[in-house]
C-alpha cells in the first residue's frame, strides 16, 4: 500500500464533528443515561481495610430487608485459574480479575469490593450495605513500590514467585515479574563517558480522570441472555470479560456501549458490568450500577507510581556511550504493571548502542492498576528526559542539540527490538527549533524545558460496515467506542473513498451483536486499524458500485472506473455513457442486485511508531513553590492528520494531563492505607484556567502501512509534559526536582533546601 | 429510613420557626455549594432543610450609615457586581469572589461561607479584618455578633437551636482606607485556601498606617484577627521593615495543622508571604483613594 500523493477531499479538512451537536446539546446518553422497566438498583460494599483477611460475611440482615433482591459476594462467582489474556496494552489476569471485582479470602486496599446488593431503590441499596457484617482480620499493609520490595516487607499475595528470574526464587514476595532489555557493554559505555548523571526519580500513581463514573445497566432474561449498556471503552472486551468471569457463552452477551465521557485507558476493564449480569440474573430484573466519584478513586484505575534510578553517560559532542535504568513500577493489588512497556519505551527515541532497562512489576495494596494513555512510557520518560537535561548542562550542550545528536531515525535499531520504519521523531526536534517559542525571551524565574516521548501505538483487529440507503447517503458502522475524535476521522476516510461529501455519511459505534469482533478503543489504534477497515469496506462498495454501472450499461466491470464520486467509462473503447452517481446507483440497486453493503475484516499490521517533543515555560514563586505554565507547545508527528482539530485536541489533552500529573496530582493515603483525597477537591487534576492554550504543531511523516499515512496519536502527548515542567523550573530557577508531584509544598522545601 | 423534609419559607420568622421546631437535625440551605456536597458525601443526614433563598430581605444588600448590610443569602456574583460594596471593600469582594468558579459564583452566599463555618472560609477574613458584624435571628429575638464570634471550630458555630444569620454588616470607612484578601491555593480556581489572609488600613494624611486589622484563615481551628501583625502595621508608613515585622507576626500567630493541602512549615511561611503582599495590595489601594 503505496502512500497516494494526489489531491485529497476529505484528510486533512476540518468538517464539524458527527458527534458535536449531541455533545453539546446534552442529548447524548452516557452510561448512566439509559432506564429501564423495573430497573432495580445495584450497589456495592467496599473494604474500609488496605489490607484484611475476610473471616467471614454475613448477609442474612442485608437479604432479610425489604425490598433487597439479591445480595452476591465472590461466593457466587466461579473460581478461575489463572490465566493472561492481552486487554489493550496491558494483560488482564482473570483469576485476578476475578478477584478484584469482589474480593475473596483477603482485601487488598481500601475500596476493594466485597459484595454487592441490588434493591428498589438507592436508598434501601445504601441501608443494605450498612448491614452486612463483614469480620476482618486486619493485616500489615505496605503502599510505597520501595518499601514493597524489602523482605521483610507485608506480603499481599504468598502464591506469588518474581517470574523473569533465574532459579524461581523459592519464597514468595511482591516482586511479580523482572524484565531486562539490555545492548552492549555498559561498563566499557560509562568508561568512554566524559560527564555521566546519575539520578533517582520518584513518580505518583495519576488516575486517568475520566469525568464519567463507570455505570452499567444489566437485564438477564430467563433464558439466560444477558443485554448489557455500559460506559466502556470496548464492547468486545466487556462481552469477554463477562464471559470469563461468569462462565457464560461468549454469544449469550449483548454489550451496547454508550457514549463514552473519557476513558484514557481506565476503561479498559471491568469493575461493575459481570456484578450487573450478575445481580440481574439472581432477580429477573434489570440492574443499574452507578459509581461515585469517591469509588472511582478508590477502587479504579490508576496508573503506576514508580521508583526509577537513571544514569547516562556521553561524551563531550554529546553522543551517549551508555545508558542504564531500573524502573520499579506499582502494580497495585494484583500483579500486572505498565513496567515491561515502561521499559521498552525508556530509550525509544534514541539510538544508544549500548543500554540496560530492568523493571520489577510490584504489587502494594492499592487499587489494581489499569491502563493509562502511553501505559508506563511517561514514567520512564520522566527519568530519562530529566536525565538527558541535566546531561545537556553538564556538557555544555543545548539538550535540543543532544537528543538530535542521538535521535533515532529510520533504519535505527530500537532499544526495544525492532528496527524503525520511516518514523518522525528528527522532524519533531527541526520543529521545536523553528518554532518562535524556542527563541522567546524569559523574564526573571521564568524557564524553559523541552523533553521528547515515544509511544508504540497499535494495530489488530477490526471490523467495518457500509452500508448504502437507497438515497445515496451511508451509514458507518464501526465497532470502537469513540473517545478521541474516531467517528469523524471514519467517517472521513469513508467520504474520501467514496468520493461523496462528508455530510453524507453517518456513523454509528455498533453493539457487539451488530458489528463484527473490533479490539478495543486503545493503543492509539482506532483511526490507524479501524480506519484501515473503513476503507476497505469502502472499497468493497466501491467494486460493488462499479459492477452495478456496469450492469446497467451492460459493459464489463472491469472497464468501469470510479471517481469523484461517480462511476464513468473507463475509457473509449468502454463505451459513451453519462456518469451515473452514487446517489443514481443507490435508487436503482433493487434493479440491479439489490442493497448494497461493504464490509471488511482484518488484522492491521504496520502500526506507525509516534514520537513528540514538547516545549515549556513556567515562572516559579519562590516565595510560595508556585510553578505557572507561561507557555506550552506540544509537537508530534501524525503521520497523517485525517482531521487536524482531532489531532491537536489529542495533543492539548494529553499535554493537559501531564502536566497535572507533574505538578500536582496525587493520592494521598493516611496510615491505615486509607485513602484521604477521592474526589477531585483534592486531586487536582489541572483546570482550565491553570493553563495556557496548549499550541499544537503537527508534523506529517507519513506511515506507508496506511492507506492515508496515519498513526495513532492519543498517547504519545502525555509522555513528555513531566520532564518538559521539571526541566523548565530547573532552568527557571536553578532547582532540580525528581520526585513528583513538584507540588508548592515540595517545590518550596526544595528551594529552601538549596535545590 | 426517614425522609428528608424540605422547607422553603418566605419570611425569617418562618424559618426560624421550622429550625426550631425541628429539634437538631435541621440545616439551613442558602446556596447549598457546601451543603450539597456534604450531603451528599453522607457526612450530614439532615431530617430537615431549610431554603433561606426565597426570603427577600436576605437576598438584598442595603447601604446604611455609609456601609452596607448584605442579605446572607446574596450570592458572590450579585456581591462581585455591586459597584458600592466594591469601591468601599474590595477585599472582602475579593475574597467572596475566589469561591469557587463561575458557576458556583451563582450560588455560593456570604452567610453560607460564614456559618459552614470551615477554618479555610475565603470571606471570613475578610469580614473579619473588615471588623463586621452580623444579624442573628432565632426564637428569642434578634442579636448583633461579631463575625469573629460565628465560627468557633471546624463546622461549629456559636448559633443557638433555631438561630439564622440573617446578614452582615460592613462599616463605613474613612478617607484612604482599603483592604484586600489573598490566599494560597496549588491551583487557580476550584480548590480551599491552603492559606488566607486578609489586610484592612486606614492611612492618615501624611501616609502614616493609623488603623489596621490582619486576619488570618486556614492556619488555625478558626479564622484569626492577629492584633500583632496590625501592630507591626500602626504608627509608620508601611515601609519594606513594617511589612518583615508583619510577616513574622502574622507567622508566630498560625497554628496550623497537617493535612493533606499543606504542613505545618509551608502554611506558616506562606502565611507571612501573603501577609506582606496582601498589605502591600491594601497600601496600593489606600493610597490610591
Amino acid at each position: 500500500m503505496a502512500t497516494e500523493v494526489k489531491e485529497l477531499k476529505w484528510i486533512g479538512k476540518r468538517p464539524i464533528r458527527p458527534d458535536g451537536v449531541d455533545k453539546v446539546t446534552g442529548r447524548a446518553k452516557f452510561g448512566a443515561d439509559l432506564t429501564l422497566p423495573g430497573m432495580l438498583v445495584g450497589k456495592v460494599l467496599r473494604s474500609p481495610h488496605a489490607h484484611a483477611r475476610i473471616k467471614s460475611i454475613d448477609t442474612t440482615k442485608a437479604r432479610a430487608l425489604a425490598g433487597v433482591k439479591a445480595v452476591v459476594t465472590s461466593a457466587d462467582l466461579p473460581e478461575l485459574a489463572s490465566e493472561w489474556v492481552p486487554a489493550g496494552e496491558l494483560q488482564i489476569n482473570f483469576r485476578d480479575l476475578s478477584s478484584n471485582i469482589l474480593a475473596r479470602q483477603k482485601v487488598f486496599y481500601d475500596g476493594h469490593a466485597v459484595a454487592a446488593v441490588a434493591a428498589t431503590s438507592a436508598a434501601l441499596a445504601k441501608q443494605a450495605l450498612a448491614l452486612i457484617e463483614v469480620d476482618y482480620e486486619v493485616l500489615p499493609h505496605v503502599i510505597d513500590v520501595v518499601a514493597a520490595m524489602q523482605p521483610e516487607a507485608p506480603l499481599l499475595h504468598d502464591d506469588l514467585f518474581t517470574e523473569g528470574v533465574t532459579p524461581t526464587p523459592e519464597t514468595p514476595s511482591n516482586i511479580a515479574k523482572r524484565v531486562e532489555f539490555a545492548r552492549g557493554d555498559l561498563e566499557a559505555g560509562f568508561a568512554q563517558a566524559d560527564a555521566v548523571v546519575e539520578r533517582d526519580y520518584t513518580t505518583k500513581p495519576v488516575h486517568q480522570g475520566y469525568i464519567e463514573p463507570h455505570a452499567v445497566v444489566a437485564s438477564t432474561s430467563e433464558d439466560g441472555q444477558s443485554e448489557v449498556w455500559c460506559s466502556t471503552q470496548g464492547q468486545f472486551s466487556v462481552r469477554f470479560y463477562i464471559a470469563k468471569l461468569l462462565s457464560m457463552e461468549i454469544s449469550q452477551i449483548r454489550v451496547t456501549p454508550s457514549e463514552i465521557g473519557g476513558g484514557f485507558g481506565g476503561k479498559t476493564t471491568v469493575y461493575l458490568e459481570p456484578l450487573a449480569v450478575l445481580l440481574s440474573r439472581q432477580t429477573g430484573r434489570p440492574v443499574k450500577m452507578v459509581m461515585t466519584r469517591a469509588e472511582v478513586f478508590r477502587a479504579t484505575g490508576p496508573t503506576s507510581g514508580a521508583a526509577l534510578s537513571v544514569k547516562i553517560g556521553a561524551t563531550k559532542d554529546g553522543t551517549v556511550t551508555a545508558a542504564e535504568a531500573t524502573l520499579r513500577y506499582q502494580a497495585g493489588a494484583f500483579p500486572g504493571s505498565p513496567v515491561q512497556p515502561g521499559a521498552m519505551c525508556a530509550f525509544a527515541p534514541y539510538a544508544f548502542e549500548t543500554f540496560k532497562v530492568v523493571g520489577y512489576d510490584v504489587v502494594v495494596n492499592r487499587p489494581k492498576v489499569a491502563a493509562y494513555r502511553a501505559p508506563g512510557s511517561p514514567i520512564a520518560a520522566f527519568g530519562v528526559e530529566s536525565a538527558l537535561d541535566e546531561l545537556a548542562k553538564r556538557l555544555e550542550i543545548d539538550p535540543l542539540a543532544l537528543r538530535e545528536k542521538n535521535a533515532a531515525r529510520e533504519g535505527t535499531h530500537a532499544a526495544y527490538g525492532p528496527r524503525y520504519g520511516p518514523i518522525g521523531f528528527v522532524e519533531t526536534l527541526q520543529a521545536v527549533r523553528e518554532h518562535p517559542h524556542y527563541q522567546a525571551p524569559l523574564g526573571p524565574n521564568q524557564g524553559r524545558g523541552i523533553a521528547s516521548g515515544f509511544w508504540f501505538n497499535i494495530g489488530g483487529e477490526s471490523c467495518a460496515m457500509l452500508n448504502v440507503a437507497e438515497d445515496g447517503t451511508v451509514v458507518v458502522v464501526s465497532g470502537n467506542p469513540d473517545i478521541g475524535g474516531s467517528r469523524a476521522s471514519l467517517a472521513m476516510m469513508a467520504a474520501e473513498v467514496l468520493g461523496i461529501d462528508f455530510e453524507r455519511v453517518r456513523i454509528i459505534v455498533g453493539d457487539t451483536s451488530t458489528i463484527g469482533y473490533t479490539f478495543l478503543t486503545g493503543g492509539s489504534r482506532v483511526t490507524f486499524a479501524t480506519g484501515m477497515a473503513v476503507v476497505q469496506a469502502a472499497e468493497d462498495v466501491v467494486r460493488q458500485l462499479r459492477e452495478r454501472a456496469a450492469k446497467v450499461w451492460e459493459i464489463s466491470a472491469d472497464a468501469v472506473i470510479w471517481e469523484d464520486g461517480q462511476a464513468h467509462p473507463a475509457g473509449a473503447n468502454a463505451g459513451e455513457f453519462e456518469p451515473l452517481s452514487l446517489r443514481d446507483i443507490a435508487a436503482e440497486a433493487g434493479k440491479t442486485g439489490g442493497p448494497i453493503c461493504g464490509n471488511a475484516s482484518l488484522n492491521a499490521q504496520g502500526a506507525g511508531p509516534g514520537f513528540g517533543t514538547h516545549i515549556c515555560d513556567v515562572e516559579v514563586d519562590k516565595e510560595t513553590g508556585r510553578v505557572t505554565i507561561l507557555r506550552y507547545t506540544a509537537v508530534q508527528d501524525a503521520g497523517r492528520a485525517v482531521h487536524p482539530s482531532y489531532v491537536e485536541g489529542q495533543l492539548q489533552g494529553g499535554a493537559a494531563q501531564g502536566i497535572g500529573w507533574a505538578l500536582n496530582e496525587e493520592y494521598v493515603y493516611d496510615e491505615d492505607g486509607r485513602l484521604q483525597n477521592p474526589g477531585f477537591l483534592d486531586y487536582r487534576v489541572p483546570v482550565a484556567s491553570d493553563l495556557p492554550m496548549i499550541e499544537a504543531v503537527i508534523v506529517e511523516v507519513p506511515n506507508p502501512n496506511h492507506p492515508y499515512g496515519v498513526r495513532g496519536v492519543g498517547e504519545v502527548p502525555i509522555v513528555p509534559p513531566m520532564a518538559a515542567v521539571a526541566n523548565a523550573i530547573e532552568n527557571a530557577i536553578g532547582v532540580r526536582m525528581c520526585d513528583l508531584p513538584m507540588s508548592p509544598p515540595r517545590l518550596l522545601a526544595a528551594i529552601d533546601n538549596g535545590g | 429510613m426517614d425522609a428528608m423534609q424540605y422547607e422553603a419559607p418566605g419570611s425569617v420568622d418562618e424559618a426560624v420557626a421550622l429550625l426550631a421546631a425541628a429539634d437538631g437535625a435541621a440545616w439551613v440551605l442558602a446556596g447549598g455549594t457546601d451543603l450539597l456536597v456534604q450531603l451528599r458525601a453522607d457526612l450530614i443526614e439532615p431530617g430537615l432543610v431549610v431554603d433561606i433563598k426565597g426570603i427577600s430581605e436576605l437576598r438584598a444588600i442595603t447601604p446604611e450609615n455609609g456601609g452596607f448590610r448584605i442579605g446572607a443569602a446574596v450570592t458572590g456574583a450579585e456581591l462581585g457586581e455591586h459597584e458600592g460594596v466594591k469601591a468601599v471593600w474590595p477585599g472582602v469582594v475579593e475574597a467572596m469572589e475566589l469561591i469557587g468558579s463561575v458557576q458556583i459564583q451563582g450560588r455560593a452566599t456570604l452567610g453560607g461561607n460564614l456559618c459552614n463555618a470551615s477554618p479555610a472560609a475565603d470571606s471570613v477574613p475578610a469580614l473579619i479584618a473588615a471588623e463586621a458584624l452580623c444579624s442573628v435571628v432565632g426564637p428569642k429575638g434578634r442579636r448583633e455578633v461579631a463575625v469573629a464570634e460565628v465560627a468557633t471550630g471546624p463546622g461549629e458555630t456559636s448559633l443557638g437551636p433555631g438561630e439564622i444569620v440573617v446578614d452582615i454588616l460592613l462599616p463605613e470607612r474613612p478617607a484612604r482606607a482599603a483592604d484586600a484578601y489573598l490566599r494560597f491555593i496549588p491551583r487557580t480556581e476550584m480548590d480551599i485556601a491552603v492559606v488566607g489572609v486578609a489586610v484592612s488600613l486606614v492611612l492618615d494624611e501624611r501616609g502614616v498606617c493609623a488603623q489596621a486589622r490582619v486576619a488570618l484563615g486556614a492556619v488555625a481551628p478558626r479564622a484569626l484577627l492577629v492584633p500583632e501583625a496590625a501592630a507591626a502595621l500602626i504608627g509608620g508608613t508601611v515601609d519594606d521593615d513594617a511589612l518583615e515585622r508583619l510577616a513574622a507576626a502574622a507567622r508566630a500567630a498560625c497554628r496550623p495543622i497537617d493535612d493533606m493541602r499543606g504542613t505545618v512549615a509551608y502554611r506558616t511561611k506562606v502565611a507571612g508571604v501573603l501577609a506582606r503582599r496582601a498589605a502591600g495590595i491594601a497600601l496600593a489601594r489606600a493610597r490610591s483613594e
